[in-house]
């Protein structure tokens, strides 16, 4: 397993190489750690794919270096790399057992005979496969063939990273949530460098200790869970983490106060200055669950028009109108409203201030 | 619109899509199909559609019998998983198309084109072939033509499946928006519990090309019918328990080693039917990650998984080696291996036979908290 560092890392696709864009993927530098969990988060044609092929070897980058522990590997192939891949669909020899399967790399490695069989008894018992190992693979369900898949990358134990480009498509919505946890044990008990591309949060968040959020070529952010959705860098980040995303609100700034609406609500002088530093338009983000409902108007509060109620059986899902935008509002289960006019209240800590759509850091926190 | 199935049954090749089932949509609603993947949720919008004639039964329109009748003559659009589109066409020529072919007047297809557009967020790209257009904006035109048509029946076969998930959860609030506005009868297959509850109206339950149930889409989230149509609609999965009920103290020692008091409906029902061992299952979200009261019991076990959906942490626990699953809204952070609590009030306990039929139900959700 190896440490990966990206130099400056960019990409073009295109005849021209090496011309100003448009980028597929922006220069970019990073630091990913030996046995880490890393997922690639982000909608189609965010350059998610691009930077693995690139890390794969599959592509050779326009500019910039790439180093495995400190050994340049820019101009290698993927097996020069030594990298194994899983693929959305499974890719297997499939009149071959899921024993000869799983052997197979490591027979073209020229493993004696008894390591290769209980290297792949190993793998086998953790991927919970051990059973079906003297059948052929055709035949098995997709979630089977594609454990079968991940095994064939896990089995080596040479590997630099095992990189799985959206493995979870083709199984069925209720069977994902045992492979996640699998793949999770996996880290855990193989300490495997692991890089995960997916446009779906729930893998994201859950596979990857961080992650990397990126749109239109460009990494917004790396960070944990937690991070991403307390703290989003850009507004997009707030936007794409979180079911539905960030509420993001237009405001305008005063010394001392932000206008929202009609709403002036007080705000920390130094926040306000950093962020007209920063830029000149300035949006306000809340999370879904923490607006407050009201039933009476107080200065403080916003008046908002109820557009939709929709009871989620776990909670409610509020649509409602206010200070010129869609706000999107988590609120009990059983919440009832009698009026179209409601009011709403935004605690001031759970406030996200972003100037050109960046966040700026509150006075006195870690930015 | 009113369309019902008869004693609609589908077979191909000696394989059952559909076992015999009767069933009325509810008119100008929408009609939510809830299923897994191969549990029959296509052969029923096909034969719905008369796309394929069923093996036995028949289907009624009006009351008249259209069984087996061909698409073209019934006034009805679908759409599929797949993004399907002319490809030849422009955007502007797909949305049109149904139109053209009712041999409207030009002035009201072109607004009816631009009104359509607009809504579906597609004007820009009118003169565009699909080919040129992001699987979202092929998507949303595939549902402008549909929508296009004007049809007493709109069929959507897991119309967002393949989108992204933002988009999908964009364009999912797009669609129940537009089609609140209309008076169409919408039938929509969907794989996901949430979706169903986002879409509310009225839900069919089907599992293994059985119709499990059907009603009002939350009448059946807090009152299944049974084991299979709870675990149908639930993710994640329906937290399911062996009990061993305790008639003289009214308690049940659940999964062998906890023993927790019943809601004393539930207990009475279990004394008139003299019932010792059942199922109680609790969905995700019951489980708390504290004691919110004194009511709050607790079972224990080591952390499996947590996982985090963005808005949510599911936390994976196996408790006396079953396994057993909460939701918890916010993030929150386990260790793997480490044990955790998870609190739960037994008045929230659905009960089921061990052969899988409702004993009791809470009264409403929540109405107790």
């Amino acid at each position: 397993m190896a440490r990966i560092e990206l130099v400056d890392l960019a990409h073009a696709y295109g005849a021209n190489p090496g011309a100003a864009g448009p980028w597929a993927l922006r220069p970019l530098s990073m630091n990913w750690r030996d046995a880490g969990a890393y997922a690639l988060l982000g909608p189609s044609g965010c350059g998610k794919t691009t930077l693995l092929n690139l890390i794969s070897g599959l592509l050779t980058p326009t500019h910039g270096r790439l180093r495995f522990d400190g050994r340049d590997v820019t101009q290698l192939d993927p097996r020069e790399r030594n990298i194994a891949q899983v693929f959305q669909f499974p890719v297997l020899y499939d009149t071959m057992t899921v024993f000869d399967n799983l052997a197979f790399p490591l027979r073209n490695r020229g493993w004696k005979a008894p390591q290769v069989r209980s290297r792949v008894q190993e793998v086998a018992e953790l991927l919970e496969l051990t059973t079906d190992l003297p059948r052929r693979a055709r035949g098995l369900p997709p979630d089977a063939q594609q454990k079968i898949s991940l095994g064939r990358g896990l089995v080596r134990t040479d590997v630099a990273a095992v990189l799985l480009d959206e493995p979870l498509t083709v199984i069925d919505p209720h069977l994902k949530w045992l492979l996640r946890r699998k793949l999770k044990q996996v880290h855990q008990q193989l300490q495997v460098s692991l890089i995960y591309v997916t446009h779906d949060q729930v893998e994201a968040l859950t596979f990857a200790e961080e992650v990397v959020v990126m749109n239109h070529g460009e990494v917004l952010q790396v960070g944990t869970p937690r991070e991403l959705y307390d703290a989003p860098a850009h507004t997009f980040v707030g936007h794409f983490i979180g079911s539905p995303g960030m509420n993001l609100l237009p405001c305008a700034l005063e010394e001392r106060s932000v206008w929202l609406g009609p709403v002036q609500l007080p705000m920390d002088p130094r926040w306000l200055a950093a962020a007209r530093q920063a830029g000149t338009t300035y949006q306000l983000g809340i999370r879904p669950d923490a607006v407050e409902l009201c039933t009476a108007a107080t200065p403080d509060a916003l008046a908002a028009q109820v557009r939709s109620v929709q009871s989620m059986g776990t909670h409610t899902l509020l649509q409602v109108e206010c200070a010129g935008g869609l706000l999107w509002i988590r609120a009990a289960a059983g919440v009832s409203l009698t009026t179209d006019t409601t009011y709403l209240r935004l605690p001031r800590d759970k406030l996200v201030l972003f100037a050109d759509q960046r966040r700026v850091a509150a006075p006195g926190a870690v930015a | 619109m009113s369309l019902k199935l008869q004693g609609v049954a589908q077979q191909v090749g000696g394989v059952v899509h559909l076992h015999p089932l009767d069933l009325a949509l509810a008119p100008s609603q929408i009609n939510v199909v809830l299923g897994t993947t191969l549990a029959g949720k296509t052969s029923l919008l096909r034969v719905m559609a008369g796309l394929d004639p069923p093996t036995r039964g028949r289907v009624l329109d009006h009351g008249q019998d259209v069984t087996g009748r061909s698409v073209r003559a019934r006034n009805l659009a679908m759409v599929y998983q797949q993004f399907i589109n002319y490809p030849s066409l422009t955007v502007r020529e797909n949305i049109a198309s149904p139109l053209q072919c009712q041999r409207r007047p030009a002035t009201e297809v072109r607004a009816r084109v631009a009104a359509i557009a607009e809504s579906l967020r597609l004007t820009p790209f009118l003169d565009r072939r699909p080919a040129e257009l992001s699987g979202g904006q092929q998507q949303r035109t595939a549902l402008a033509r549909a929508l296009a048509k004007d049809a007493e029946l709109l069929l959507l076969d897991e119309p967002l499946v393949n989108l992204d998930y933002k988009l999908r959860e964009e364009l999912r609030a797009e669609l129940l928006q537009l089609l609140r506005e209309r008076s169409t009868t919408v039938v929509y297959a969907t794989t996901e519990p949430l979706e169903a509850l986002q879409l509310g109206g009225q839900l069919l339950v089907l599992v293994e090309g059985r119709l499990l149930q059907a009603g009002p889409t939350l009448e059946v989230f807090h009152r299944p019918a049974s084991l299979a149509a709870a675990r149908a609609f639930s993710d994640p999965p329906l937290n399911v328990m062996p009990a061993v009920f305790d008639a003289a103290t009214g308690t049940a020692r659940v999964l062998g080693h906890w023993d927790l008091p019943l809601a004393p409906e539930a207990c009475n029902v279990l004394r008139t039917q003299g019932i010792q061992e059942l199922l109680l299952a609790l969905r995700p979200h019951q489980f708390r990650v504290d004691a919110r009261s004194a009511q709050h019991c607790a079972l224990e076990g080591p952390v499996v998984l947590a996982e985090l959906s963005g808005s949510d942490t599911y936390l994976h626990l196996r408790c006396n080696d079953v396994p057993l699953v909460g939701q918890f809204p916010g993030i929150h952070a386990f260790t793997l291996g480490a044990l955790a609590r998870l609190y739960l009030d037994p008045r929230d306990f659905l009960g089921f036979s061990l052969e899988g039929a409702t004993l009791f139900a809470p009264p409403a959700a929540g109405a107790h908290h």
